[in-house]
């Protein structure tokens, strides 16, 4: 297929249809909107169904319904948004039904404002809502990803029969790259027999989405079920570390810069600028946020002499890096918020404090 | 000997979990027994709220999620926009619906969504343990409101199928009771009204039953429904307040 | 200009047509085999605010797709400059709208193109292919994409419009390529300030 010039709200949003998603529910919200008016566009063309919902609560739910019924559906938000589906996302998680969840991040607390941020790292990673859940976050970096994430994610919400998030941010939405679509895949809403109004032949007892389990036993055993579930996801990226990570120059590097979507590719200039300047610089960057990729950082722990985490934030993944390193390297951190994104001037500089510290 | 009353189908044998006298158990029936003789019981999905009937699922013999606090009518949409072929209830109490889920059944109600909400209004929380609900009436004591509902500062019993009513889209909207055998007959009715319209996807349907709740009332079942007559209908009227397509009448 | 990438910050008033400008270029350079990114700024201003957007376009793989220093500034009004001058790199360059920005005492580093886009614009019948003159006339500049490239892209780009309304958007932008051509600018000659080498 040709190369098309493409705003990654609007990629994602063409991909996801590629994926067989044929239900949007959302609220407008900045900087995420060109992605609910592209489907809302696009979706009615491929039979598939819009709704504007009253709010992202409502939103959440009607996902919920959806993924209930057997559908491929997706919502998206921007962090204060996003704060409202988590009682949503919790339900989705203990019910275990798959559906994407994208959040392009804008800068908070509150209000905050509409600028590029990644300041809802732990919010991804942690659960966000409430209750004893984790859900699968893919961290794009370019438009490109941002398509091709899409479709990985349904299949893995498919696979692992969970919520996937995906983590972009202001950046990433607004950004116009070339993008090639990738391949469509065929979907079919009857192969999930568990879903409600599922009527094949060999449907035997009637079909139940519930997330209440009232006694102690009998959430204790669904918590373990779920934690058993969150190990599997957990190996299956392990075995396939090249879905989970990119690694560039860190063979022989001395300093590991760490960062994760449109922060890595700024951290990637910094890394060919430091080479330029002598200095052995690579770079890390989890394309999966949850589950974490920590045996990369424990492996380089032992070769490279100190990390650098870069974020969009006063320091939320470098808490997650820290962890990983298991305190045998110093782990350091730069970070601007508000809107600010770091500038490979800025954050060469940081690289310089912490190589040739006065 | 002939056999001229029997348990339907749709109903499970699980005993309820209800309280003795509890109207939960008569709906439910009135419910099980409408989807079965529309023969849509095989293709029936219902959705229960947080509240006495969170476990009304265990109840029925269909296909069944459940949903957060007030959220079901936008549950239901999705569920309904992805199997149209498929009909959808909400089962909601006054706090899920009238409280926390105002948003949610009146954007539901306005898009016209060709889903059926059954309403249980007894005016009070049942299932944690006796709060004032929207629909608590003015004076009336509950855990919340101790010197009995202050209009003042509480506000005013919140009638919802009249709000619903005002709506361009909705289908039909009723208020009926289960308070005597005649009035549950006409429950019933309303029921299978609400089904057939959206059986053929008539659009929106709002069934809105004044009920008891004979456990926080403090009160016998039969000296609650005594109450609810004397006290609940003045200021909840029964009645059909919408119903564009002459379904009570065909 | 280096001849492997051209990093541009394309910058005036809400609804000059700066982001669709910065599209064009962005587009060109895809077209042409090129590596581009393209990045709006976004606000609550929609209408009459300012608005900018950056773009590189690369012979390799672009790895942050962030302007920070310029080579380009190409300002279609007063506010982008004062935004914008210093960012520049030196010996970069900024192309301005003269029609709404009065000369003044620019940086003595980078090189100065003026280009009185709202005038050759009115002098077509329509103020709002200034911005088309700017890209004309930034293409004269570039060493990534040719105007040939960019009259091969534009009607992809404005398929669905009227026919009218394409050919004025190409005489508009040949208006400003000319412009370049014989002001000289090539050599410097209108150039009003020291200016230290490209």
């Amino acid at each position: 297929m040709a190369k098309v010039l493409m705003k990654g709200n609007e990629a994602l949003g063409e991909a996801a249809i590629l994926a067989g998603c044929r239900y949007y529910f959302g609220y407008p919200i900045t900087p995420q909107s060109e992605l609910p008016a592209y489907l809302a566009k696009r979706l009615p063309q491929v039979d598939g169904v819009f709704v504007q919902a009253e709010s992202e609560v409502s939103a959440i739910n009607m996902v919920y319904g959806a993924a209930s019924a057997g559908a491929r559906v997706m919502t998206s938000s921007s962090s204060p948004g996003i704060s409202l589906k988590q009682e949503g996302i919790s339900y989705i998680a203990g019910a275990e039904l798959p559906c994407l969840i994208v959040n392009v991040m804008r800068g908070g607390p509150g209000l905050g404002n509409i600028n590029p941020s990644q300041s809802d790292y732990w919010q991804a990673t942690r659960g966000g809502g409430h209750g004893d859940y984790r859900t699968l976050v893919m961290a794009p970096n370019s438009v490109q990803e941002m398509a091709d994430f899409t479709l990985a994610a349904f299949e893995y919400a498919d696979r692992f029969r969970n919520p996937v998030l995906m983590l972009s941010d202001g950046v990433l939405g607004q950004m116009m790259e070339p993008v090639v679509m990738p391949a469509p895949k065929d979907y079919d809403m009857d192969s999930k027999k568990w879903s409600l109004g599922y009527t094949g032949k060999d449907k035997t007892a009637r079909n139940l989405c519930t997330s209440i389990f009232m006694g102690q036993e009998e959430l204790e055993e669904h918590n373990w079920s779920l934690y058993q579930k969150y190990q599997v996801i957990t190996d299956f990226f392990k075995a396939n570390k090249d879905l989970a990570v990119e690694e560039y120059l860190c063979d022989d590097a001395e300093v590991v810069l760490v960062g994760y979507g449109i922060i890595s590719r700024i951290l990637k200039t910094v890394v060919e600028k430091c080479r330029k300047r002598g200095i052995k610089a690579g770079l890390v960057r989890p394309k999966v946020l949850w589950p974490f990729p920590s045996d990369v950082f424990a492996k380089l722990a032992d070769k490279a002499s100190k990390f650098l985490v870069v974020e969009m934030s006063y320091g939320q993944m470098v808490e997650d890096v820290k962890l990983a390193v298991e305190g045998k390297k110093p782990v350091y951190f730069f970070g601007r918020t508000g809107g600010a994104v770091p500038s490979d001037f800025e954050i060469l500089n940081e690289v310089d404090k912490i190589v040739r510290p006065d | 000997m002939k056999q001229v009353f029997g348990k339907t189908n749709v109903l499970s044998a699980n005993p309820t979990h209800y309280c003795p006298g509890c109207d939960h158990g008569v709906v439910h029936r009135l419910i099980a027994e409408s989807l079965e003789e529309l023969e849509v019981a095989d293709r029936s999905i219902g959705v229960a709220p947080v509240g006495c009937s969170v476990f009304a699922y265990d109840y029925f013999n269909i296909d069944f999620n459940q949903a957060a606090h007030g959220r079901a009518p936008a549950v239901a949409t999705g569920i309904k926009r992805t199997r149209p072929d498929s009909i959808v209830f909400t089962y909601q109490g006054d706090g899920d619906l009238a409280a926390i889920g105002t948003a949610e059944i009146i954007h539901a109600a306005n898009r016209g969504e060709n889903i059926t909400v059954v309403f249980i209004n007894n005016g009070i929380y049942g299932m944690t343990g006796g709060q004032m609900a929207p629909t608590t009436l003015v004076g009336m004591k509950t855990q919340t409101s101790p010197y009995g509902r202050d209009a003042a500062t509480m506000g005013s019993p919140i009638r919802v199928s009249e709000i619903i009513a005002t709506l361009e889209s909705p289908a039909y909207v009723t208020r009926v009771t289960v308070n005597n055998i005649a009035n549950q007959i006409k429950t019933k009715k309303a029921i299978k009204n609400a089904f057939t319209l959206q059986k053929e996807k008539k659009g929106f349907s709002f069934v809105e039953i004044v009920c008891i709740c004979p456990t926080n009332w403090g009160k016998k079942p039969t000296d609650a429904h005594k109450w609810l007559t004397e006290n609940m209908l003045p200021v909840f009227p029964l009645g059909t307040f919408k119903d564009i397509h002459g379904i009570e009448k065909a | 200009m280096s001849s492997t990438v051209e990093r541009i910050i394309l910058a005036g008033f809400g609804g000059q047509g700066i982001l669709f400008l910065g599209k064009v270029i962005a587009e060109t350079g895809m077209n042409s085999d090129k590596h581009v990114s393209w990045i709006p700024s976004y606000g609550p201003e929609m209408r009459g605010g300012t608005a900018n957007c950056s773009v590189i376009i690369s012979e390799h793989e672009i790895a942050s797709p962030m302007v920070t220093v310029p080579d380009v500034v190409i300002a279609m009004n007063t506010p982008s400059v004062s935004k914008f001058n210093q960012k520049i790199k030196a010996g970069g360059m900024l192309m301005y709208n003269s029609s709404l920005i009065e000369r003044q005492e620019f940086r003595d580093d980078i090189r100065l193109v003026e280009i009185p886009a709202n005038e050759i614009a009115e002098e077509l019948g329509d103020q709002k292919v200034a911005s088309l003159v700017m890209a004309g006339a930034y293409i004269k500049f570039s060493k990534l994409i040719t105007l040939d490239d960019i009259l091969k892209t534009l009607p992809l780009m404005l398929k669905g419009k009227k026919q009218e309304m394409l050919d004025l958007n190409i005489v508009a932008l040949k208006k400003g390529y000319d412009y370049v051509e014989e002001k000289k600018y090539m050599f410097g000659r209108y150039v009003h300030s020291v200016f230290k080498g490209i």
